[in-house]
């Protein structure tokens, strides 16, 4: 430790090539960033159940503003919040300590992904208070209307929000190229393939999908920032261009980006089923496989976000087939999840609550797809509320619920300490029975022909009856609920890596070999460098007197 | 005091559990996502130009002689890049730095003549205005022209550091990326100057 000693606090915590450090350092902004992106869901929420109003900490909403916001917390929510927290942060933090080796391969590198990372949510924050506001076209930024300060009237936000864009591309790529030749290289002795924890090979497989895809979309970035800037057509059909090849570029990465935020969530929930199961992981060498076709279909359903789009006929049948094939290796996943904990002596600690309920409520967000994805009812429920209910079932059990199941999972390992379990079920609760009453009745409202991404339902009379108008005050009234419970944990969190009851290195009785290292983990992680002599998942093997056989121990 | 604290070398780094050397390893991934940038914009190029049938007469204003002259610039400042990779894997840092800075002096004939071409195209009013086949042109090719300008410095870096006999085997990995440039180089000619 004397080395690690040695170094000035700068060095230590901030400018730290320390995988731990840097991964706590993703996490921290991912849940910072977590509250603004939340907060912007508050204010445009509460202008749709009382528009006009002012709104408390706030004022009140114009437009322009009204459409900045949406967008920025849609942006923030994917690229600042799951993107850090389930791959960046948790990614590396445990991806080193789950091989069984002190640190990524290319730590310099590391730390440089994060500063890039670092500077690019410093842009999107700054990029909502220059002059002319935050970028308002949508997280999916569609031209024209992202292509022209004539139309958006973000002279600034739009390209400042593209630039920010693009550099938190570039952090991921970094780190994803780091993670990829780390797990492929500096795995212990002994680590085989079908030795990996799932929950690194859903970061390897989900790094692997954004870098195949989001290459083409940095190309298009290019390109959009050029007709920004230099006033080029790449987009522009008066000139040669065509609106059109944005969508397709945005897709072909947007539609695999689910997936590379979904696949770490459920490694997540298989790591944490199994441990409070006391069961093996049912179906792992399935569970890898399906993630791989998951992954490669990914990139073949794009065009189902462009059924309205003037897509051929015969194209939207193939997108709709292969859009429904791919529910099939998701699906599969979740049976296997429920295999495991059938039979299982289930301990219904905090983290598993978050677990079981990320199948629950991620099952609600699959199977409203199902609509969504057959090209026949897209139509009548395109953009509209229908679709925002639908991916908020898919992207809050991803980002929220999983994250809350790594974090109070992981907590011990990272400070050494326990939270508070009964805290940890009250924030539990307070969370997951608003979130259903703040989406559900937006299920209702979308079938209700509410189209999203409007300022105000004033204007149009048929949307302002005296019901809908109830059902948008519910999911404000509950939004405002669930944030407030937000409190809780974050106090939880405070007071737990301060004074929470000491936990020892293996307070789960788990098995993989973050578990053997202390806790926390100093520099270097390992006393003595681990070899692995077995699987991840052996819990409750016959004729042991344990109920759990950690990887690194030998027979 | 922990042994982990001991490791002078990181040991992460030190692993090759593919029998693959890491930083090859990390490059091929670094390609991979290049590829796929490139791959994007070309793909898009190739799009609109089969709706463009009227691009092939933009095309024919490309100085054809200046690309095929840069094309065979690049081969050659990539044939160094293999001459100094073979130095260094004999131990003779000296060459290999020879080698390696004649690539970059390829590159800095490449960039030259880009120039030229560049500002005679640009004064004979075809400017990335003009049409979409030129916003493409510059977009592509000024793409290419950054890469070609990052490969140089870090080129150049290697190429001291090998002088000195230090890290010798990134002199193999920087000859890669190189080719990997001369390579790009070899779709975006046809495609915008040739092909018409
Ligand atoms: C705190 C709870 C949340 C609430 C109340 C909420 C609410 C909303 C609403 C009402 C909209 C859309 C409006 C429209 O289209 O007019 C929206 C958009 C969006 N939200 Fe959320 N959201 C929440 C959390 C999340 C999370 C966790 C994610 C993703 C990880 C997310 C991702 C998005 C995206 C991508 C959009 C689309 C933005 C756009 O159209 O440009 N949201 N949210
Ligand atoms: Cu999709």
């Amino acid at each position: 430790m004397a080395e690690a000693d040695a170094q000035s606090f700068w060095s230590r915590y901030l400018f730290s090539t320390d995988h731990k450090i840097i991964g706590l350092q993703y996490l921290f902004t991912g849940m910072f960033m977590g509250l603004v992106g939340a907060f912007l869901a508050y204010v445009f929420r509460m202008q749709l159940a009382f528009p006009g109003a002012h709104v408390p900490l706030y004022g009140v909403v114009t437009p322009l503003q009204y459409n900045a916001l949406v967008t920025n917390h849609g942006a923030i929510m994917i690229f600042w919040v799951a993107m850090p927290i389930l791959i960046a942060g948790l990614g590396n933090y445990l991806i080193p300590l789950m091989l069984g080796c002190d640190d990524m391969v290319f730590p310099r590198l590391n730390r440089l992904s994060y500063q890039i990372f670092f500077l690019s949510a410093v842009l999107i924050l700054v990029s909502l208070f220059v002059p002319g506001g935050g970028f308002g076209g949508a997280w999916t930024a569609y031209p024209p209307l992202s292509a022209s300060a004539q139309y958006n009237h973000t002279p600034w936000g739009a390209p400042l929000w593209l630039i920010a864009v693009a550099l938190e591309f570039v952090a991921f790529l970094l780190g994803g190229i780091n993670f990829i030749t780390t797990v492929m290289n500096a795995r212990a002795p002994g680590m085989g393939p079908l030795q990996i924890p799932i929950f690194v090979w859903m970061v390897v497989i989900a790094s692997v999908v954004f870098m195949a895809s989001v290459g083409p979309l940095v190309a298009g970035a290019i390109m959009l920032l050029f007709d920004q800037l230099l006033g080029t057509h790449f987009y522009d059909p008066k000139a040669g261009g065509d609106p059109l090849l944005w969508q397709h570029l945005f897709w072909f990465f947007g539609h695999p980006e689910v997936y590379v935020v979904l696949l770490p969530a459920l490694g997540i929930v298989a790591e944490v089923i199994t441990v409070f199961a006391r069961k093996k992981l049912f179906a792992y060498k399935t569970i890898l496989y399906t993630s791989f076709a998951t992954g490669i279909i990914s990139f073949f359903v794009w065009a189902h976000h462009q059924f309205v789009a003037g897509i051929d006929p015969r194209m939207a049948h193939l997108f709709t087939i292969t859009t429904l094939i791919i529910s099939i290796p998701i699906a599969e996943m979740t049976f296997a999840f429920i295999a495991t904990l059938y039979g299982g002596s289930i301990e219904l600690r905090t983290p598993m609550l978050w677990a079981l309920a990320f199948i629950a409520e991620f099952l609600i967000g699959g199977v409203t797809g199902i609509f969504l994805g057959a090209n026949a009812t897209d139509i009548y429920l395109h953009d509209s509320y229908f679709v925002v209910a639908h991916f908020h079932y898919t992207f809050f059990p991803i980002a929220v619920i999983a994250g809350f199941a790594a974090i109070t999972f992981w907590f011990p390992k990272m400070f050494g300490r326990h939270m508070n379990e009964t805290l940890g079920k009250i924030h539990f609760w307070g969370t997951i029975i608003p979130f259903n009453f703040v989406f559900i009745p937006l299920f209702v409202l979308g079938a209700a022909g509410e189209h999203r991404r409007i300022y105000s339902y004033e204007h149009f009379s048929q949307l302002f009856t005296p019901g809908l108008q109830n059902l948008r005050v519910l999911a404000t009234v509950a939004l405002v609920v669930m944030l407030l419970f937000q409190f809780v944990f974050l106090y939880n969190f405070v007071r737990s890596w301060i004074a929470g009851e000491k936990a020892e290195p293996n307070p789960w009785r788990a098995n993989t070999l973050e578990w053997a290292a202390p806790s926390p983990p100093p520099h270097g992680n390992f006393a003595e460098m681990p070899t692995v002599y077995r699987g991840p998942y052996e819990y409750s093997v016959p004729g042991r007197p344990l109920d759990y056989w950690p990887q690194h121990l030998p027979s | 005091m922990t042994r982990a604290a001991e490791f002078h070398v990181p040991l992460a780094t030190r692993r090759s559990a593919t029998g693959i050397p890491t930083g090859r390893l990390a490059l091929w991934w670094v390609l991979a996502s290049e590829i796929v940038i490139f791959g994007g914009l070309l793909a898009s190029y190739v799009m609109f130009r089969l709706h463009h049938p009227h691009w092939a007469e933009e095309a024919s204003h490309t100085n054809v002689w200046a690309g095929g002259f840069n094309t065979f610039v690049l081969l050659t400042s990539s044939l160094f890049a293999v001459l100094g990779h073979q130095a260094a894997e004999h131990g003779d840092g000296t060459r290999a730095a020879r080698f390696l800075k004649l690539t970059v002096l390829g590159g800095l004939v490449f960039l030259g003549v880009k120039t030229v071409e560049w500002s005679g195209e640009i004064s004979h009013g075809f400017t990335i205005y003009r049409d979409l086949f030129w916003t493409f042109y510059y977009t592509a090719t000024g793409l290419h022209g950054l890469h070609v300008i990052a490969g140089m410095i870090v080129l150049w870096l290697v190429a001291r550091d090998a002088g000195r006999g230090k890290n010798l085997h990134r002199v193999e990995l920087i000859g890669i990326y190189w080719h990997f440039v001369d390579a790009v180089w070899i779709f975006l000619f046809p495609l915008f100057y040739i092909a018409r």
